[in-house]
């Protein structure tokens, strides 16, 4: 009824290959942008603090997943590690110089994953599937031990973890004990916003398709003249790069400061669990993703004791916490059998109901 | 130069000096190979009948020997327990079977993985939920498991056999010689591989699948049984048991996913690999190198053998 194609010509290419075709969607996305931007001065800080800001940065994280597995088909488990080389160079980059601006050594970091991750993709060319998924494990523990034996890393420091210095924009602080959560809730939502946009606009253009031809087979995509080792180890560049800098962001903007087990393979895991959940080959689908992969927890967290409460059984954090991990369990299993392809291809029949919505056709 | 010398020259200079040190590595390294075996056994048994890579392995090794130890401390008897724990994990099977594969049938691989992922947490949070998340003690007294160590005089040095190894070198053997019968003597064995080589082929001579994966889950269950007793005697049993199932993962792409033999030997390699790598070159970086020498092992080999050492031979048409 508000939501309809009929009325809306398209006169040339461009407008067809649109991101957002639709005027509805255009308006839709404005609100939801809108919306998040006003969240900072209407949510609470814990609000902010304990599920936005890590929300933005997993779903960022989780994008350069997808990048890799959902459009390049190329299966990797080092996330966490390529993760944590954008937060280790961030960290140097921002005590070596610390007069140049920390926004962009946050982009500037991502570079070094980028690299890094192109590094580790070499394999990728000859191995597929689950050997490569076995291969991206050697970066996860190879980097994770370089980060506790190579001092270098944190400045020699003795406690051998990551701090935040007091950093500045606009004379605001963004990055330390000083700053607010709404600051830092306002750069990361900045950050992933134009991440994000920069995202949409790479996987929808040739090399997205790239990307999607190789997925869907490899030989054939060769054979219509698609490199592709440059093409894989893009993909490997472009997923480290979101992954490092969903890593600075974690430290510096969520945490604060980090230890390098932040950084271990269950978190490699996480982020495969929200883009599978979310749906392979979805820029929305890593946000679905992240939200119930991080938010349900949380929510199950509050839900668990106010659910026990009435009937008078007075039930341990630890078990909560074990009752949560069976739940997130079962949960995955019963998402995975409803739909297969994940949240994003709910979010499609949604779209495609109410198109006809309020008729039957 | 220096640095090529200590790579290169040094560690072998030390291996012709003190064979005794060179064997007790050996040894060690042997050891742990076919505990790597024995877990990639498990995965092995599952990817060739049902293709699905079973992340869940790993935990079912901690949950099977949580429940041996958690009946043995409620006072039940060891050999009671052992049964029991059998039996939960039959249970657990056609658990599996029933409400994660059934309704995934003929999705794509990665699918099941994922839903494997599921079976993992859910194992963690209900073994913690029972039986607590504190580490806990083998039993190997109850379970007449022998204890101890034999020191031999040995190429002009002693070298210390700990009788546990023994124990689960020769247990480990035995396990993988009954299954390679199994499947190649009986009846079920011989659905199990025609189930490996083809599901609706399989399907059509009147194997049913269903009753396969059950069993083969079952099998696994057992395998995942007796790796989570000998781990556990070695190291305990705890949660953090799970990490070591990991390293049965370079094993596996070392030998092929669908290869037993693979899966021995690949154990093997890798275990006497990283015991050397560690003890002979570790220091030269700081030590601490076998949390990944495994998989970059594995990866090197990859390079040259994309489908492992037993693999079936990739052949990709358009």
């Amino acid at each position: 009824m508000f939501y309809r194609e009929a009325g809306q010509y398209k006169s040339n290419y461009k407008a067809d290959m649109a991101i957002f075709p639709l005027r509805e969607d255009k308006i839709g996305i404005g609100v939801i942008i809108l919306a998040a931007y006003s969240l900072a001065f209407l949510g609470d800080s814990f609000l902010l603090q304990a599920v936005m800001i890590p929300f933005l940065v997993f779903s960022l994280a989780a994008i350069g997943l997808n990048i890799l597995t959902g459009y390049a088909g190329l299966l990797s488990l080092g996330t966490g590690a390529f993760m944590g080389v954008g937060a280790y160079a961030c960290y140097k980059l921002m005590t070596a110089f610390p007069d140049v601006n920390v926004i962009v050594w946050i982009f500037v970091s991502g570079f070094f994953s980028a690299a890094i991750g192109a590094l580790f993709g070499l394999p990728s060319l000859r191995i597929k599937g689950f050997y490569l998924a076995v291969a991206t494990l050697a970066a996860q523990f190879f980097l994770q031990w370089c980060f506790i034996r190579i001092p270098w890393l944190v400045n020699y420091n003795v406690s051998g973890a990551l701090d935040a210095p007091l950093r500045t924009l606009f004379g605001v602080p963004i990055i330390g004990a000083t700053a607010t959560p709404q600051t830092r809730y306002l750069v990361v939502l900045t950050i992933v916003v134009v991440l994000t946009w920069l995202a949409s606009n790479l996987v929808h253009g040739r090399i997205g398709r790239a990307w999607i031809a190789i997925r869907d087979m490899d030989l054939a995509a060769e054979l219509m003249g698609i490199r592709p080792l440059q093409t894989k180890l893009l993909a490997f560049a472009v997923s480290s790069y979101y992954c490092g800098v969903a890593g600075a962001l974690l430290v510096f903007l969520w945490y604060g400061g980090a230890e390098y087990d932040v950084f271990n393979i269950n978190q490699s895991f996480f982020i495969l669990f929200m883009v599978i959940i979310g749906g392979l080959g979805s820029l929305i689908g890593s946000f679905f993703g992240a939200a119930l992969i991080f938010i349900m927890p949380i929510v199950l967290g509050i839900v668990l004791p106010a659910m026990f409460s009435p009937f008078g059984i007075s039930v341990g954090s630890d078990t909560i916490e074990h009752l949560r991990f069976m739940i997130v369990g079962a949960l995955i299993i019963f998402f995975l059998i409803v739909e297969p392809h994940g949240l994003a291809r709910l979010w499609q029949i949604g779209k495609q109901k109410l198109l006809v919505w309020p008729f039957p056709y | 130069m220096d640095i090529l010398y200590k790579i290169f020259i040094e560690p072998f200079v030390f291996m012709g000096e003190a064979p005794d040190l060179l064997l007790q590595t050996l040894w060690e390294g042997l050891v742990s190979g076919v505990l790597y075996a024995l877990i990639a056994l498990g995965f092995v048994l599952i990817f060739k009948a049902s293709g699905v890579f079973n992340f869940a392995q790993g935990i079912m090794v901690v949950f099977s020997a949580l429940i041996l130890v958690g009946l043995y401390e409620k006072g039940v008897p060891a050999f009671l327990a052992l049964l029991l724990a059998v039996g939960a994990m039959l249970l657990l099977a056609m658990a599996v079977e029933r409400v994660v594969l059934r309704p995934l049938v003929n999705q794509p691989d990665i699918i099941l993985f994922m839903a494997t992922f599921g079976l993992t947490y859910f194992l963690i949070g209900f073994g913690e939920l029972i039986f607590g998340g504190s580490p806990k003690e083998m039993i190997t007294d109850a379970l007449y498991l022998p204890q101890g160590t034999t020191e031999v005089d040995l190429l002009g040095g002693m070298v210390r056999f700990q009788h546990l190894d023994i124990a689960a070198a020769v247990i480990a053997s035995i396990m993988i010689g009954v299954l390679a019968v199994f499947f190649s003597k009986t009846r079920i064995g011989r659905a199990l591989r025609a189930v490996a080589d083809s599901h609706k082929a399989a399907l059509s001579v009147g194997i049913s699948l269903n009753q396969i994966w059950v069993i083969v889950w079952f099998a696994a269950g057992i395998v995942a049984l007796v790796a989570g007793i000998m781990w556990g005697a070695r190291s305990g049993v705890s949660f953090a048991l799970q990490i070591i199932a990991l390293k049965a993962l370079p094993v596996l792409i070392l030998g092929g996913f669908t290869s037993i033999p693979g899966a021995i030997i690949g154990g093997l390699i890798i275990g006497v690999g990283e015991k050397l790598g560690e003890f002979y070159w570790g220091p030269l970086v700081g030590g601490g190198i076998e949390t990944w020498l495994a998989y970059v092992i594995a990866l090197l080999f990859l390079l040259y053998r994309p489908q492992g050492l037993f693999g079936e031979k990739i052949i990709e048409r358009i």
